[in-house]
């Protein structure tokens, strides 16, 4: 029980903040209206994504020092994960888009950067396929790994900001700014990135499990 | 100082090499020259400044990924190894970048001419236009030369090349098309310092993180 209770606080803070999300007053924005709900939704993914994007670097730099096998898994499953959510991400993202801009892609920066950066990690997955030797594939796709990670928070937090975008709170659009992000989307919202962190946390260690279990029956 | 003295020995090298072959110098040139006039062909003349510019930066991109990937791919394994026993890793890195960056900036410089020439069309503030080109000759060079120290290892060479400095580089891409289209407008230099000043900080960030990989890159 004391290992599980993180478990169990993601699955409540998700329950939660999808039924409060759908469910709770939302301030009245123009253009936004009933679709700023997909705050709880779109971004707690991208923040998902960073942190285990972030673990996966960490272990990168680890598996650099020590070598050892479970640090290389723990990175490449973690980037795993983290493209799931980033994937989940734009397609959150994209389907507001498609009712709010009117259109599912529209160029808009942000999306541009996000879809660049989802690829950087795609790029990682087919430098590992390109090589056999695990120590070898290991230590070349950790480099690349923490080579490619400065230019994704470049493109991810640098980029965004020195271009007009549509997303909301860009280019004087109504947005979700310290003074409308109101209390009480503040309750639904830190519950919902919290608990989105914790499931992706979730989803990374399942699967550091089984591919530890799986590597155990073929050595 | 020993790092500095083994640097300017290897870059000298590189150099030397180069020159008994000429075969970058060339082949880049060659490369550039008749895209060039494939792309004067197909257009005859480009009265849109953005496709210009465009053109001349994807131009550039697939002529220094085509030139800097040399840079470790073509050397083969027995001299990897002697150089590796003689100098340290970061001699070697460094000393790469610099011969890359010379390089590249020379073969820019040459494309850029060939490309006003062919074209009709000089940039409205000429000097920002080469501030950067030599800007993008540099980020283009020290990105790709690691790049291309992690496909060398990898095994298969050019189609990893391709795939991993794509994503790499689009930031830095997009940064000097807009730092380039600045300078085609002819706008006002204090509205261009933001782009110059992320792409020397990428630059710096690029040639740090390199110094700190290569050398478990280069340990088999």
């Amino acid at each position: 029980m004391y290992r599980s209770w993180w478990k169990i606080l993601a699955v409540i803070l998700v329950i939660y903040s999808t039924v409060a999300g759908f469910l709770m007053p939302v301030p009245r924005l123009a253009i936004l209206n009933e679709t700023i709900r997909n705050l709880y939704f779109h971004v707690p993914m991208w923040f998902a994504m960073i942190v285990l994007f972030s673990i996966s670097v960490w272990y990168s730099v680890r598996f650099l020092s020590t070598g050892a096998e479970s640090d290389d898994v723990r990175a490449v499953e973690s980037a795993n994960a983290g493209i799931v959510f980033g994937l989940l991400g734009l397609i959150t993202g994209a389907l507001w888009a498609g009712y709010t801009w009117g259109e599912f892609w529209s160029f808009d920066p942000k999306q541009n950067f996000a879809a660049i950066a989802v690829l950087l990690y795609f790029a990682y997955f087919v430098l590992r396929n390109a090589i056999d030797e695990e120590q070898k594939r290991g230590k070349i796709s950790a480099i690349y790994n923490i080579f490619a990670f400065p230019m994704m928070v470049v493109l991810l937090f640098v980029l965004p900001r020195l271009q007009d975008s549509l997303h909301p709170g860009n280019g004087g659009n109504p947005g979700f700014n310290s003074y409308d992000l109101d209390s009480r989307m503040r309750a639904v919202f830190y519950p919902a990135c919290l608990g989105w962190i914790l499931v992706g946390y979730w989803v990374y260690s399942l699967r550091f499990r089984l591919r530890i279990l799986e590597n155990k029956n073929i050595h | 100082m020993q790092l500095a003295t083994q640097v300017k020995e290897l870059v000298r090298k590189e150099m030397i090499l180069e020159w008994r072959s000429k075969y970058a110098i060339n082949g880049i040139l060659l490369y550039v020259v008749s895209t060039v006039f494939v792309c004067f062909l197909s257009f005859v003349s480009i009265p849109d400044k953005i496709t210009w510019n465009a053109l001349f930066w994807i131009i550039m991109l697939f002529g220094s990924i085509n030139g800097v990937s040399r840079s470790f791919l073509q050397e083969s394994r027995g001299q990897q190894l002697y150089s590796y026993f003689l100098t340290s890793p970061a001699a070697i890195l460094l000393s790469k970048m610099i011969y890359n960056v010379a390089l590249m900036m020379f073969l820019t410089l040459v494309a850029l001419g060939f490309y006003t020439l062919v074209f009709h069309y000089v940039p409205g503030d000429l000097l920002m236009f080469l501030v950067a080109v030599l800007l993008g000759s540099l980020s283009f060079s020290t990105i790709f030369t690691m790049v291309s120290a992690i496909a060398s290892k990898a095994g298969n060479g050019g189609m990893l090349m391709a795939i991993l400095s794509f994503p790499v580089i689009v930031p830095v891409l997009i940064m000097l098309i807009k730092l380039a289209k600045n300078a085609i407008d002819g706008l006002d230099r204090a509205v261009s310092m933001d782009e110059v000043s992320i792409l020397v900080v990428i630059n710096v960030l690029a040639v740090s993180v390199s110094l700190l990989l290569f050398p478990y890159l280069y340990r088999d």
